[in-house]
């Protein structure tokens, strides 16, 4: 074989090689960034709790609590009721209590709302996609994000209580 | 004759995959079918969210659902992530093409190997090899004689 062609071909082998490293790093990089600090992932999800979209970072200026929860899991059931009062507390004081539904029947999350009384806004992440975003391991798990749309604050695994989205909610709140 | 043969063995083949399409069993699905969580097909699994996957399953077939009707539905519910396969169309079909091309590309590779290794072995091309030197031929011939004697 000619050296020409020869070291071609060495050279396309390694690029070759090369690009599929960078998409496997590229891969890593963005599907699994655990966002436990910095700033919240953005996201545009379908409403479950009404008709059309909602977008993260149009709540910028206010407090958001994002909730990830599914209707199979039963700490969500347990927290539930601490998210919809959590949420009739802090109504018209900026904070807005943001629910993500991921890995779930639609259907069988709209009868969970019902059931609990879910009245805050609940988007829907069926892929899994925004779970991938911010690392969520199980569920249900609970960020905080302040005005400027910054991760602060607890990072809640499991079901949260009073206490803790009292205190991190006014930490978001103020920061 | 052969071709009947071809047709015949194609017919024999496609029964049972056309009787799963039209009327699947759940274990048809469970081994095609993803749990969301767990990232195992559903047989190995016993997550909450495969034992609602099962029983929608299992719903869907007592409805008179299609193989492919069911797993529409489901990619509608958890994208298509959840099928164990991917889809034969858009990106997802380079997942499909590439092995039948790397195994295509080894062939041509192994071919050509095989080629240049066969010509370097044959009589006609030893015989072509570059000539002596002169006084290398003459040292050549003068040790032969010497050993011949």
């Amino acid at each position: 074989m000619a050296r020409p062609v020869k070291l071609g071909l060495q050279a396309a082998s390694v690029a070759l090689v090369a690009g599929l490293l960078a998409l496997l790093i590229y891969k890593l990089a963005t599907d699994r960034t655990s966002a436990a600090t910095g700033p919240a992932p953005n996201f545009t999800l379908p409403r479950l709790d009404a008709d059309g979209h909602l977008q993260l970072a149009s709540l910028r200026g206010q407090a958001v609590v994002l909730n990830f929860w599914a209707s199979w899991c039963n700490p969500c059931k347990q927290e539930a009721p601490e998210l919809q009062a959590a949420a009739q507390r802090w109504a018209g004081k900026d904070v807005v209590v943001l629910g993500i539904d991921a890995q779930d029947f639609s259907g069988d999350a709209k009868s969970f709302m019902r059931k609990y009384k879910v009245r805050y806004p609940v988007v829907r992440d069926g892929s899994g996609q925004v779970v991938g975003k911010y690392g969520v391991e199980g569920f249900p798990e609970t960020f905080f994000v302040d005005r400027q749309g910054r991760i602060v604050g607890d990072h809640v695994q499991g079901p949260v209580s009073r206490d803790v989205l009292e205190r991190n909610i006014r930490r978001a709140l103020e920061s | 004759m052969s071709a009947l043969a071809a047709v015949l063995a194609a017919l024999v083949l496609a029964g049972p995959a056309l009787a799963s399409e039209r009327h699947p069993t759940l274990g048809d699905l469970e081994s095609e079918v993803m749990c969301p969580t767990c990232k195992t097909t559903l047989d190995q699994s016993n997550a909450p969210i495969a034992n609602r996957i099962r029983a929608f399953i299992s719903a869907r077939i007592a409805a008179g659902d299609t193989k492919s009707e069911i797993k529409d539905k489901l990619v509608l519910q958890f994208g298509e992530a959840v099928l164990a396969a991917p889809p034969k169309h858009g990106f997802n079909l380079l997942a499909w093409v590439l092995p039948f091309v790397g195994v295509g590309i080894g062939a041509i590779v192994l071919a050509l190997l095989a080629w240049r290794w066969s010509r370097a072995r044959s009589p006609g091309a030893a015989a072509a090899g570059a000539p002596l030197e002169p006084e290398l031929e003459r040292r050549v011939d003068e040790e032969l004689a010497r050993f011949e004697a």
